[in-house]
C-alpha cells in the first residue's frame, strides 16, 4: 500500500513537470514572437532605406554643396550642420549633466527640494520635442536675442538632451560600491578627491555610454532645430555661431515635402546617412557598455 | 604602572552614540594607550564596530546618527566644533572586515592616500609605497609586480595591502575592524605578527570575534554587551579573572 501510493506521487509528479515543461516552452515560443516582430518592422525600415538610398551615396554626395534647387550635388552643408550641432549640444549638456548628476548623486540628501528637482528631471524627459524647440524659440531666439543661430540651437538641443544624460550618469555613479568611499574616505580624502579619483573613474564609461545615447538622439531631431537654427537652404557654411546652418534632419523633411520633382534617391540617401549617423553613435555606445560590464571587477 | 602616568592616546569620557532615535553606545569610559594594542570583544551587535567608526569620526558619514560625550586623540577633543575631520582620518586609519582593495594596482593602492594628502614630494612616492609595504610585510610577495591589479592577490595579501595602505598615510593610531575574519588560519597568524610589530611605531585598537586572537595579541581588553562597556583591564586579567559574570560568562562560553 505504501509502494502504490508513493508510485502515485511519483506519476503525479512527473506529470506536472511535464505540464510544466510545456507551459515553459510556450511562453519562451510566445515570447520570442512577440520580441520578433518588435524587431522586425526596425530591421525592416532600416533595410529598406539601405538599399534605397545606397546608390545615392558617394564621396561627392558627402562632400559637395546642393546644387540645382537641391535636386543635384551633395548635402555637405546638412552633414556638416548636423556635426557642429552635435557638438554644440556636448558643450552646454555634458558639464551641466554631469554635474548634476554628480550633485544628485553624492550630495544631495533625500529632501523635498531633491525630491522635487528628481521629478523633474523625469517629466523634463518625457515632453515632446516639440516644445523644446518652442522653449527654443522664445528663450533663445528671441528673449536672449541669440537670433536664429548655432547657438540658439545648441542650447536647445542641449536641454532636451540633459534629462536622459543626468539619469544615465547618476546611475552610473550610483552604482560604484559605497565601500570605495568609505575607505577613501576613512584615509583621510576629502569628500570632492574621493569622488574625483575613486568614483568618477569607475562611473566615466557609463557616464559616456548616456552621453553618447543623448547626442545621437539629438543628432536625429526635427523640432527643436525648427525654429533656433535650422536653414532651409544655404549652401555656404556658417560663419560663426550666431549663423544658421542647414541640419540633416531638417533638410531631410524639405527634400521629402517641400521641394517638388525631388530625386529619390537624393531623399533615401540623406536619410541613410542620417540613420548611420545616429547608428553608429549608438553602436558605439553600446560597445562601451558591454566592455565595461565585462570589465568590472568588483 | 608607568603607563598610567603618561596621557593615554586615546581618552573616552561618557560617550554616547546615537542611530535616530537607537542609543549604540552607552557611557564609555575608556584608555587607550600609546603603542599598545587594545582588544574589543562582545557579542555581534553590541556596538565594537560603532565604536570603532566614532574615533576617527566615520559614523558622521551616515546620515541621522549623533555623537555625545568627549573622544580624546592626545588631549585634544576630536568631536571639538574646530576640528578637521580629514586631518582627523589621516592620523587614525582604519582597516576593515573584507579586504577591501581599490580595483587598481598593488602600486597605486598603496599610493592613494599619499598622493591626495599631498605627501608627495620629490619623487619620493616610490620610497613610501616600498616603505609601506615592506611595513605590512608583503613587499618580498609583490615587490615584481607592483603594477599587477591588487584583485589577484589572495585575502591575506589584500589585508595586508590595506594595511599598507592605511600606514602610507603615516597614521598615528590603526583600527580593526575584524581583520581576520575572512582570512584563512595562516593568514590570520601573519595578520597578528604584523600587528605586534606594528604596535611598536602605531596605537591599534582591534574588534576581533577570536577570544584566542584577542589573548594572543592584545595588551588591554574591553568586553562590550549591548551598547555598554562591561569591563575593560589588562588582557591577561580580563581572560583569567574577570571581575564581572558577565565578561567571564562571555569568553568561557566562546571558548567552551
Ligand atoms: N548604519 C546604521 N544605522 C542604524 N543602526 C545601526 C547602523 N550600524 C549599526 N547599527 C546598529 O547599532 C548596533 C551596533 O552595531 P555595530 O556597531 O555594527 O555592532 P558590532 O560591530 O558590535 O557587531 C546594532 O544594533 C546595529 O543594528
Ligand atoms: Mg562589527
Amino acid at each position: 500500500m505504501n509502494t502504490t501510493k508513493s508510485t502515485d506521487a511519483r506519476t503525479n509528479s512527473h506529470r506536472r513537470t511535464l505540464k510544466r515543461q510545456q507551459t515553459n516552452q510556450i511562453a519562451t515560443v510566445v515570447i520570442t514572437g512577440v520580441a520578433g516582430l518588435v524587431v522586425l518592422p526596425i530591421i525592416l525600415v532600416i533595410l529598406y532605406i539601405f538599399i534605397n538610398g545606397i546608390g545615392a551615396i558617394s564621396w561627392e554626395f558627402l562632400t559637395a554643396k546642393p546644387r540645382n534647387g537641391m535636386t543635384e550635388g551633395g548635402i555637405m552643408p546638412a552633414l556638416l550642420g548636423t556635426l557642429l550641432l552635435t557638438f554644440g549640444t556636448g558643450i552646454v549638456c555634458i558639464p551641466l549633466a554631469i554635474g548634476a548628476a554628480i550633485y544628485l548623486a553624492e550630495y544631495a540628501g533625500d529632501n523635498r527640494l531633491t525630491r522635487w528637482v528628481r521629478l523633474a528631471i523625469v517629466n523634463l524627459a518625457g515632453i515632446p520635442s516639440i516644445v523644446y524647440g518652442l522653449f527654443g524659440l522664445g528663450m533663445f531666439v528671441l528673449f536672449l536675442n541669440f537670433g536664429t543661430s548655432i547657438v540658439a540651437g545648441s542650447l536647445t538641443l542641449g536641454i532636451m538632451t540633459l534629462p536622459v544624460v543626468i539619469s544615465t550618469a547618476e546611475e552610473a555613479i550610483l552604482a560604484v560600491p559605497q565601500e570605495f568611499r568609505v575607505v577613501s574616505q576613512s584615509l583621510g580624502a576629502t569628500r570632492w578627491q574621493t569622488i574625483r579619483h575613486q568614483v568618477l573613474p569607475h562611473a566615466i564609461p557609463g557616464i559616456i555610454t548616456g552621453v553618447i545615447l543623448g547626442l545621437s538622439r539629438a543628432a536625429g531631431e526635427t523640432a527643436p532645430i525648427l525654429f533656433t537654427v535650422a536653414a532651409f537652404y544655404l549652401p555656404d557654411l556658417p560663419q560663426s555661431v550666431f549663423d544658421q546652418t542647414m541640419a540633416l534632419p531638417y533638410h531631410l523633411y524639405v527634400i521629402a515635402t517641400q521641394v517638388p520633382g525631388m530625386p529619390l534617391e537624393i531623399q533615401y540617401g540623406t536619410a541613410l546617412v542620417l540613420l548611420l549617423l545616429v547608428l553608429s553613435l549608438t553602436l558605439i555606445a553600446t560597445v562601451i557598455r558591454t566592455n565595461m560590464r565585462r570589465r568590472r571587477d568588483w | 604602572m608607568a603607563t598610567k602616568m603618561t596621557q593615554p592616546k586615546i581618552q573616552v569620557q561618557d560617550f554616547n552614540f546615537f542611530y535616530d532615535e537607537f542609543h549604540a553606545l552607552i557611557d564609555l569610559n575608556l584608555a587607550i594607550q600609546q603603542n599598545e594594542i587594545t582588544a574589543l570583544i562582545g557579542p555581534s551587535g553590541c556596538g565594537k564596530s560603532t565604536f570603532l567608526r566614532a574615533i576617527n569620526r566615520m559614523n558622521d558619514t551616515i546620515s541621522g546618527t549623533r555623537a555625545e560625550g568627549v573622544i580624546k586623540l592626545d588631549g585634544e577633543d576630536i568631536y571639538a566644533p574646530d576640528v578637521d575631520v580629514v586631518e582627523l582620518r589621516q592620523r587614525v586609519g582604519m582597516v576593515f572586515q573584507r579586504p577591501n582593495p581599490f580595483p587598481q594596482s598593488i602600486y597605486d593602492n598603496v599610493a592613494f592616500g599619499p598622493r591626495v594628502l599631498g605627501m608627495v614630494h620629490n619623487g619620493n612616492l616610490p620610497q613610501m609605497v616600498e616603505e609601506s609595504l615592506t611595513d605590512a610585510g608583503l613587499w618580498d610577495e609583490v615587490k615584481d609586480r607592483l603594477k599587477d591589479s591588487a584583485l589577484g592577490l589572495n585575502p591575506g595579501q589584500q589585508q595586508r595591502l590595506c594595511i599598507a595602505r592605511t600606514v602610507a598615510v603615516k597614521p598615528e593610531v590603526i583600527l580593526m575592524d575584524e581583520p581576520c575574519s575572512a582570512l584563512d588560519p595562516v593568514a590570520t597568524l601573519r595578520v597578528e605578527e604584523l600587528m605586534r610589530k606594528l604596535a611598536e611605531t602605531y596605537t591599534i585598537v582591534i574588534v576581533t570575534h577570536n577570544m584566542q586572537q584577542a589573548a594572543r595579541v592584545s595588551d588591554r581588553t574591553g568586553f562590550f554587551w549591548l551598547g555598554k562597556l562591561v569591563e575593560f583591564d589588562e588582557t591577561g586579567t580580563i581572560f583569567t579573572s574577570p571581575r564581572e559574570a558577565l565578561t567571564e560568562a562571555y569568553i568561557t562560553g566562546r571558548r567552551g
